[in-house]
């Protein structure tokens, strides 16, 4: 087996293929499916419906979806500039900590002025977690791969520790969680009643804002040119360093956003579970999108429709809930495999 | 076995279509046994779309390929190594990191196989070696190997798979004139056993000394056939770029002032490649000096420098007469040095952004192409439009993609962006390497007329007769160091020969 380069494939085949890796994922998660013992058609309705076919499914999806928009457009961005950062889970951790201590009665200022310190306050956390393995990797050429992936288990530690320790709620039972944020510190939800809060409209924001650096700006043309050549980039006179360090911050800025969306609109406070994995869920997302900011959007949604339907489809069908990690696993499979199918021409000897 | 007159290959009115470009247009011919033919024709000719069918790796529009009076399967690499054609590519396909015999067995041997006889293989390695004057230890890891012995154990790779047909796409480009002696007496050899060989090429006197027939394409199409007894270089270049080329014409200039200044500069260490010790240059307006030496003295570290990607452990750089303190690409740049590199796909262009990214990419932070840091993309796309209007450049649009286009092409599009805001100082790194005849004088002529107008030029080339016949002033590095500069016609070729030797 030998792979070709192809020339560049057109818009249509781009649009295609996160169409067809779905599709492939479907046919893939139906075997499983007969597995259990269960009739695909019915699972995969149920999913649907779970996701979407109530106005509260669809907004627990949007709901869900909000955290992984966050990561999937930090690691979108970050692999644009061929920085490998798989810490987006840390830096979530990070944003949700930075929040915590400020909002939890710190700051004694309303809403309209505690709210955007609190952004500003996490994206700092998060961009500095992520600018010390930048730092190694651009001084001293340490693999950020290696360093971000494992601050992701530091970080849960450390959150442990201050839950644990100085961040623990008095009056938590001796549970570990802080403290709730104050009423000021809150985002408040979109619609009364319901889980969907306006950190949604944040990501939806954010996801648009670095779909204008990358396409726009100065900034974004030079991360694109040091992902796909730091050696011409370098030449050229673009500082390849500070382009990097650049992407650090907006890539951990954007990941502990992530955080701080969870803990201000949804959860209140922090807790060790407060991410089932959205930093790890971000690659998917950012690959299903092929790191297009606006298709972030789209594939985290989809990738959330995913957990939440099957969590509804396994109350009633019977058939784990598990089930929905496969999909996902399998359509990130598919996914870079269609990818690498466009770039390349397979030919079997 | 075949008769001396039946074909060994026939390639029938082969045509192929990138989009709206016309890589070959119906193009047939004949090889017969023990015959060279050579294939020339400029950058961007068809040759290597044309070789690339022929060995499988594209399939034709239109046509057929014959080896031997079968008809190859369209697209399979495989049925052409079976039927016996073996390619020699411009870029060596070699793993660096094994020896001479795992590169050569790689592949003939099943993958399921947990064992292979050695001794038989390097038995036979070394019979063909001998037989055809490839001599090279098959022990030996090719990381340790020159260029020229890649180039035969690449040869040998064909041959042990019983190559009746041998294709070599340019092999000299990466040879010294005594290399290249020696590869043409190994293909003389093989001719004499009755293998056929395609030598695929550029270099008219290289085309003259080794093949018996010579097809000349042009613009994808089959522009003239020739016995190579007869035929003469004029001729064969009229061919190749459809018009008469002649040599440079170097117009007097006035002398200006020095526009940039080493005086006794080093470099830090860097790997394995030779450091600058202690170079003094002055590069004068009005001036092509011209820097000649075998590759691997100093070249690579004194373009860095110049260029701004290296900066000067001892000494200093001075422009126009101001001392440099913060050296880097982006102050070479903003000092008015235009840079064109040696490598253009690694470092002059990003091969996978448009021709538009490409083009910008030394200036866009310049006010005309960006406002508060947004970037004014329709600039960009008339900028890019112009340099291709202006430098003759063949290329589909402004948002193609940069690795689509020809080497030729690619360096006019380098040249442009290098030369549009007009520099006080350029540096030419083997500015001319690996373009056909029409290029080479395009890029001389870009060159000299920035001399006219009164830029300090280095021209840094392997080509000793590129140096000879463009310089004003012609120095020579050996070691790391330079000689004393010699002006036009001082020096001997002898002379400068010795000087590359580290003699004198």
């Amino acid at each position: 087996m030998r792979l070709e380069p192809r020339p560049a494939p057109g818009l249509p085949i781009l649009l295609a293929l996160p169409v067809g890796a779905i599709l492939v994922t479907v046919v893939i998660a139906s075997l499983l499916v007969l597995a259990a013992g269960a009739s695909p058609l019915a699972v995969f309705g149920l999913v649907l419906k779970g996701a979407a076919g109530t106005q509260f499914a669809l907004l627990e999806t949007l709901t869900r979806a909000t955290p992984l928009i966050f990561t999937g457009l930090a690691v979108a961005v970050a692999f644009r500039a061929k920085l490998w950062n798989i810490g987006a889970e840390a830096q979530l951790y990070a944003g949700a900590v930075a929040t915590v201590v400020l909002g939890t009665g710190a700051l004694p200022f309303p809403a309209p002025v505690l709210i955007p310190l609190l952004i500003i306050a996490a994206v700092m956390a998060g961009a500095l977690l992520l600018l010390g393995p930048a730092i190694l990797k651009t001084r001293f050429g340490v693999d950020e791969v290696v360093t971000t992936l494992l601050l992701n288990f530091i970080m849960l530690l450390f959150v442990s520790m201050l839950l644990e320790g100085v961040l623990k709620d008095p009056m938590g039972l001796g549970w570990p969680q802080s403290q709730k944020l104050i009423a000021e510190a809150r985002l408040p939800r979109i619609i009364t009643g319901k889980r969907l809060h306006y950190g949604f409209v944040l990501a939806i924001v954010s996801a648009v804002v670095v779909w204008i650096i990358m396409k726009k700006t100065a900034l974004g043309y030079e991360m694109r040119a040091v992902g796909h050549n730091p050696t011409a980039a370098r030449f050229a006179g673009i500082p390849v360093n500070l382009v990097l360090l650049k992407t650090a911050i907006l890539s951990g800025g954007l990941a502990a956003l992530a955080g701080f969306s969870e803990v201000a609109g949804l959860k209140g406070n922090l807790t060790l579970d407060l991410s089932p994995g959205f930093g790890y869920s971000g690659i998917v997302v950012a690959m299903l999108a092929m790191l297009n900011p606006l298709g972030v959007v789209a594939a985290a949604i989809f990738v959330a429709g995913i957990f939440v339907g099957a969590d509804a489809m396994s109350r009633t069908a019977g058939v784990p809930s598990y089930i929905a990690n496969v999909m996902v696993a399998t359509a990130l499979l598919t996914m870079v495999t269609a990818i690498m199918l466009t770039r390349f021409k397979v030919r079997w000897r | 076995m075949t008769s001396a007159h039946a074909p060994v290959l026939r390639l029938a009115s082969i045509t192929k279509r990138f989009g709206p470009l016309t890589a070959n247009d119906s193009i047939s011919f004949d090889l017969a046994a023990g015959e060279v033919i050579a294939l020339l024709g400029e950058n961007g000719a068809g040759k290597t779309t044309l070789m690339n069918i022929l060995f499988g790796h594209y399939v034709a529009d239109e046509g057929t390929v014959e080896v031997f009076g079968t008809a190859l399967p369209p697209g399979d690499p495989r049925a052409a190594l079976d039927a016996g054609v073996g390619m020699v590519h411009q870029h060596f396909t070699l793993a660096d990191n094994m020896t001479v015999l795992e590169n050569i067995a790689l592949g003939t041997e099943s993958p399921w196989r947990l064992s292979f006889d050695r001794r038989r293989a390097t038995a036979r390695i070394r019979a063909l070696a001998t037989d055809f004057g490839l001599e090279v230890d098959p022990a030996a890891t090719i990381a340790a190997l020159t260029v020229g012995e890649r180039q035969r154990v690449e040869i040998l790779k064909a041959l042990y798979r019983d190559a009746r047909i041998l294709i070599l796409d340019e092999p000299t480009a990466v040879l010294t004139p005594i290399e290249t002696e020696a590869l043409f007496a190994t293909l003389r050899k093989l001719v004499a056993k009755g293998l056929s060989i395609i030598f695929i090429s550029h270099k008219l006197n290289e085309v003259l000394a080794i093949s018996d027939r010579v097809l000349v394409l042009r613009s994808g199409k089959l522009s003239g056939e020739r016995r190579t007894a007869g035929a003469t270089r004029q001729e064969l270049a009229a061919l190749m770029v459809g018009q008469e080329v002649n040599p440079p014409a170097v117009p007097e200039v006035a002398r200006g002032p020095v526009l940039l200044k080493l005086y006794g500069v080093s470099t830090g260490r860097n790997g394995t490649r030779q450091r600058l010790d202690d170079v003094s240059l002055k590069l004068i307006g009005g001036e092509i000096t011209g820097l000649a030496g075998v590759s691997g003295n100093g070249q690579a570290a004194l373009a860095d420098l110049i260029a701004g990607l290296e900066k000067p452990v001892a000494g200093t750089v001075e422009i126009a007469d101001q001392t440099v303190d913060d050296w880097s690409p982006r102050t070479a740049l903003s000092a008015g040095i235009a840079r064109i590199p040696e490598d253009r796909h690694a470092v002059g262009t990003i091969g996978d952004m448009s021709v538009a990214e490409n083009v910008v990419i030394e200036q866009y932070r310049s006010p005309s192409f960006s406002k508060r840091g947004f970037l004014d993309w329709k600039a960009a796309r008339s900028f890019a439009e112009e340099l291709i209007r202006d430098y003759d450049v063949k290329c589909p649009s402004p948002e193609a993609r940069i690795r689509l286009l020809s080497g030729g092409n690619m360096q006019k599009l380098i040249l442009g962006r290098a030369l549009d805001p007009d520099p006080s100082v350029i540096l030419a790194n083997q500015p001319t390497r690996g373009l056909d005849v029409g290029a080479i004088s395009y890029v001389h002529g870009r060159l000299l007329a920035a001399r006219q107008r009164g830029a300090a030029i280095l021209l840094i080339s392997e080509d000793l007769e590129e140096i000879m016949a463009l310089s004003d002033r012609i120095i020579v590095m050996s070691k790391g160091r330079l000689s004393v500069p010699s002006a036009r016609g001082e020096r001997s070729v002898r002379d400068i020969a010795e000087l590359m030797a580290g003699h004198g």
